[in-house]
Formats: C-alpha cells, sequence, structure tokens
C-alpha cells in the first residue's frame, strides 16, 4: 500500500496504462492512506470516496475497452476547495459557505474530469484564501507533514500538505500573493503559478480578480509540467483567459537544461527578515546553477521594495468588492432572518457570523482604501508601484532568461507564532508578490533542509509571461541535480507520519 | 497621515456591512493603523509621472453572439437559497414599515 502512495503523477499513469495496476487499486490505496493520516495532517476538508472510486472504475472500464487514455488517467488528486464542484460541499473554508452544493462545476474541475484525474476531494485552505499559514480556515488548521505541530503555508496549506503526507500524488492550488510556491517552498513539494490568464478562473471563488490565479501542485517538476498541461487553455467562460496556445510545458520538463542561460538574482530579495539557513540554501542553488552552465547576473529592481505594500491595498480592495456577494440573499449561511429586520441588518448579521477575523480585517482594509479622501493616496499609489514592479521586470527580462530567489523568507513557523500579528504574517508572501502584481509566471520547488531547524527551504523560479516552460525547463535541470546530490527526492528526510 | 480612529472604523464596518463587536472595533482600529501605517509607502510614488496599473492583462470587451444557451435551471439557481418562495429568492423586508 505505502509503496503506490509513493509513486508519481508520472509513475502512476505508466502502470494504470500498462495494466501494471488499476485505477481503483491505485485510489483505494490513497483514501487508505488518508484514512490513516489526515486525522492528524486536517488536509482534507472533505472526501470523496464514492465519487472517487466511480471515477477510478470508469478508466479502468476504458482501459478494458481499449479506448486511449490521457498522460493522468487514473490518477488521484486532491482539489483546492476554492474551485465549485457539482454536488461536492464547496466551502473555500469558510463558515459562511458550509455545506454549499454548486449547482455547477468550474472549467478547471470539468477538465479534471475530462482528463480522467480522480478527484478524491477538497483541501483545506486559508479563509477565502487569505492567509500564510492556513491557519485561518473555520475548519481548524492544517499541520505540516514535517513537523505537524508547524504551519503547512498559506493559503494552499491542505493541498500541499496532502502530497507531503502522501495523500494524493497531484493537488490544486491558486495563487494570489503566493498561495500555490510559498506552501510548496515550506513543505518541500513543488508548485506553480501559470501566467495570470493561463488557466480558467471561471468556477474559482473570487478573492482578488487580477492577481488570482489556480496552478498545479506536486512532487516533482515533471508531475506539474503534466497537470499544467491538463488545466490550461483558453475558457470562454472567463474574459481574463489568454487566447493562445499554452507553451510545452512538458517537453520542457523532460529536458531540463541551464546551460547557457542567464538567470537573474534580485539584490532586493535578500536582506533583513530573512533566515539565514534559507539564504544559505539559497546561494547553494544559485552555485549549482553555475555549475550547470547558466550565467548568473545581479539584479537591481528597486520597486520590489514596494510590493508588499502595494499588494496589501490592492488585494483587500478587490477582496471587499468581490465578497459584497455574500450578503446571506441567494446561498450560504443567512443569520438574523426573524421577520423583523431589513435585508441590509441581516446581511451585516450574517457576514459578521460567517466571516473569520482575517477576512473581516482585509474587507475593512479594502474598503478604507477605497474610501473617498483616500483612494488616491492608498488604491491609485498602489496601482502606480504594480507599473513600477511591471517595468522592473521588463528591464530584467532584457538582461535575463529567468529569474531565481527564496521563495519564502523563512521556513515553516510555529501554528499561532504570527496569528494576532497581521504584519509579521504578511512578511511569508515578500518574495512571491512582485510576480502576482505583474502577472508573470513563477515555480517553487524544494533545494534542501535549512541547518537550523531541518524544515524544508524553497527555490523560486520567475519566468516572464507566457513563457512558463522556462519555469520547467530550468525546474527539472535543479530538481535532478539536487536529487542526484542527495541520493534521494528531499521529502523522503520528512519523518513518517 | 492621522491615526484611524475607532470611530472610523465603526463607519467603515457600516460601509463593508459588517455588525462588528465593540471589541473588534477596538482590535481593528489598532490593527488597519499598524497595516496602514506599513504599508503608506506606496504614496511616496504618486508624484511621480507613472500611470496606474489595475490589471496584467490589456483588457478588451469580449463578445459573443447573442444566441439562446442552456443554462442553470430555476431549481438548480436556487439550490443554495437560504429561503425560497414561488420559484423566487425569499429575502428579509427591503423596505421599512413606514
Amino acid at each position: 500500500m505505502m509503496d503506490i502512495v509513493k509513486l508519481t503523477a508520472a509513475e502512476i499513469a505508466g502502470k494504470i496504462a500498462s495494466g501494471e495496476l488499476t485505477a481503483v487499486e491505485v485510489t483505494e490505496a490513497h483514501l487508505a492512506r488518508i484514512a490513516a493520516v489526515d486525522e492528524k495532517v486536517n488536509a482534507f476538508l472533505h472526501v470523496d470516496r464514492e465519487g472517487a472510486l466511480a471515477q477510478a472504475r470508469a478508466v479502468d472500464a476504458k482501459r478494458e475497452r481499449g479506448e486511449k487514455l490521457g498522460p493522468l488517467a487514473g490518477v488521484p488528486l486532491a482539489l483546492k476547495d476554492i474551485f465549485t464542484t457539482k454536488n461536492m460541499p464547496t466551502t473555500v473554508g469558510s463558515k459562511i459557505l458550509e455545506g454549499w452544493l454548486p449547482p455547477y462545476d468550474a472549467t478547471l474541475v470539468e477538465k479534471l474530469r475530462a482528463a480522467d484525474i480522480v478527484v478524491l476531494g477538497k483541501t483545506n485552505m486559508d479563509e477565502f484564501a487569505m492567509g500564510s499559514s492556513t491557519e485561518n480556515s473555520a475548519y481548524g488548521p492544517t499541520g505540516n507533514p514535517w513537523d505537524l505541530t508547524r504551519i503547512p503555508g498559506g493559503s494552499g496549506g491542505g493541498s500541499s500538505a496532502a502530497l507531503a503526507s502522501y495523500e494524493a500524488p497531484l493537488a490544486i492550488g491558486t495563487d494570489t500573493g503566493g498561495s500555490i510556491r510559498q506552501p510548496a517552498a515550506v513543505t518541500g513539494t513543488v508548485g506553480v503559478k501559470p501566467t495570470y490568464g493561463a488557466v480558467s478562473r471561471y468556477g474559482m471563488v473570487a478573492f482578488s480578480s487580477s492577481l488570482d490565479q489556480g496552478g498545479p501542485c506536486a512532487r516533482t517538476v515533471l508531475d506539474a509540467a503534466l497537470l499544467h498541461e491538463v488545466i490550461a487553455g483558453h475558457d470562454p467562460m472567463d474574459s481574463t483567459s489568454i487566447d493562445a496556445p499554452v507553451p510545452a510545458v512538458v517537453e520542457a520538463a523532460r529536458n531540463g537544461s541551464v546551460q547557457g542561460m542567464r538567470v537573474g538574482v534580485v539584490k532586493q530579495f535578500r536582506g533583513e527578515g530573512y533566515q539565514a539557513g534559507v539564504l544559505q540554501r539559497f546561494d547553494e542553488s544559485v552555485e549549482l546553477l553555475k555549475e550547470l552552465g547558466a550565467e548568473i547576473v545581479e539584479l537591481d529592481c528597486p520597486s520590489f521594495d514596494l510590493a508588499l505594500s502595494a499588494y496589501y491595498l490592492i488585494a483587500p480592495s478587490e477582496c471587499s468588492s468581490n465578497l459584497a456577494r455574500f450578503d446571506g440573499l441567494r446561498y450560504g449561511l443567512r443569520t438574523g432572518d426573524d421577520g423583523s429586520r431589513s435585508a441590509e441588518e441581516v446581511t451585516s448579521l450574517t457576514r459578521e457570523a460567517g466571516f473569520g477575523a482575517e477576512v473581516k480585517r482585509r474587507i475593512m482594509l479594502g474598503t478604507y482604501a477605497l474610501s473617498s479622501g483616500y483612494y488616491d493616496a492608498y488604491y491609485g499609489s498602489a496601482q502606480k508601484v504594480r507599473t513600477l514592479i511591471t517595468r522592473d521586470f521588463e528591464k530584467a527580462f532584457e538582461q535575463v532568461d529567468v529569474i531565481v530567489s527564496p521563495t519564502t523568507p523563512t521556513t515553516a513557523f510555529p501554528i499561532g507564532e504570527r496569528a494576532d500579528d497581521p504584519m509579521a504574517m504578511y512578511l511569508a508572501d515578500l518574495c512571491t508578490i512582485p510576480t502576482n502584481l505583474a502577472g508573470n509566471a513563477a515555480m517553487s520547488l524544494p533545494c534542501g533542509l535549512a541547518p537550523e531547524d531541518n524544515l524544508p527551504v524553497g527555490l523560486q523560479i520567475i519566468a516572464p509571461a507566457l513563457q512558463d516552460d522556462r519555469l520547467y525547463k530550468v525546474g527539472a535541470a535543479v530538481e535532478a541535480a539536487f536529487v542526484a546530490r542527495w541520493g534521494h527526492p528531499l521529502l523522503e528526510e520528512a519523518p513518517s507520519l | 497621515m492621522p491615526g484611524i480612529t475607532r470611530e472610523e472604523v465603526a463607519h467603515l464596518a457600516r460601509l463593508a456591512r459588517l455588525e462588528l463587536s465593540g471589541e473588534e472595533l477596538d482590535h481593528f482600529a489598532t490593527q488597519l493603523d499598524d497595516i496602514i501605517g506599513a504599508v503608506a509607502r506606496v504614496s511616496e510614488v504618486a508624484d511621480q509621472d507613472v500611470p496606474p496599473t489595475s490589471h496584467p492583462l490589456p483588457l478588451t470587451n469580449v463578445m459573443r453572439a447573442d444566441e439562446v444557451r442552456p443554462s442553470l435551471t430555476p431549481e438548480q439557481a436556487l439550490s443554495g437559497a437560504p429561503a425560497q418562495e414561488q420559484q423566487r429568492f425569499k429575502v428579509p423586508q427591503i423596505l421599512g414599515e413606514d
């Protein structure tokens, strides 16, 4: 049983295609693993046992009929609970949607199903994807499989924890300020934020519409590429979806190389607030890139210093607008409707009862930033910073093919440590945010354990918009070199659960 | 920039339709003040001749042919409603008694 759950997605798909394993066997192995460990990890909010097995049986039947199977057919997947799933609960980690059964599937979910990927269930997350630790979930925090007393990153902590605890070989996350890459970094897994607009946002509950981006999470670079290819592509249902061919990410992942590439190191991605062991592993990664034949170029991107500030004005502003739809009138929770209160009063009581502290804090912050008299000073200025950051990236990518940095300034911190200090929490997104503001693509992959605490460190690779394949080309080369150096994938050093 | 007062937070809460408790008002007043203080640096670039970016993609209107297509049934659309009546969303009173 343990052997099946340790296989990569590519290996599972190969064994199902060759008949060595059935999709049902693979699904049962993962369901058993979830049953054995998820009480400790709390990666899943909902496990769809029957649905997953039915889908697995359909894959096996297809194979028996001799039908051609897709590259990930029969592979189980953990889906962040931010995507609508027909007749399967979708809560976005919030009490305000407890028990809600959406009447339709998100485009991404339709694509997963069409590719015969087996959806195991929905994973835990910070409420409405607001957070850097998965502590803001209304359904309790998720533990980091490396140390269950620590955070698994946020907001997609459930998805990454499911990968790191071998509950699923593939997962889906969403990244508004780093919510795919940051959990990947602190759990020793791989996470990719595709170019903004590359993966449909239709049916993905909106937090900050100009920043939100769904993407693949996996334990290897190749697995992430295989999943990327399934979920990316133009969607007429999403007006912000890019109508352009998907870059050849799988081919890039199979042909990893940095030979002759120019790799940028940004001055602003280090300094105060960075853990020594994180910087040590990052410096070693840069040395490795040199050994593999890359040329390292020092870059100065001065406006990156303002990225965190701009983000924590723009994201709350868009959230205060997007979350206005949760009014207790058409779906979800309704509180205080005793016949004497007005709709406005019921809405206020419902939102007070249904939203957690971080969501309220950001709604209030956004309402303030957008309010008359402050709009130009805060929201307007933040949008100007966004322009400057985009220009810094453009200038940088004239000189280099990709940029590398630490993914997070520190390793996983203890649950509760930053819970009541919003600014300390927000610092976790320091390195990931510029990419969301500019809309380009980025990946996080493991680059070792920090010597002081033996916890995973992530290496971030950033590519220009629509050049997502570069992430995989570089990522695959780095991953192969590290695994050769370590003698095994990093996750094998995690304590067994 | 002036500090954020408790009264201001109460006003924002009304605008945002959040019935905050007194304890929350105090808590948020301190926290919002800290956060705004930390992020106010963005205004340092406000004087510069920099155009704002509201979105990473050059968005244009996306139009489709105006054709009748299948959509959610009334039952599906109402399936998550907290209350319904005669195939409609039933909501609390919008206008006061008077």
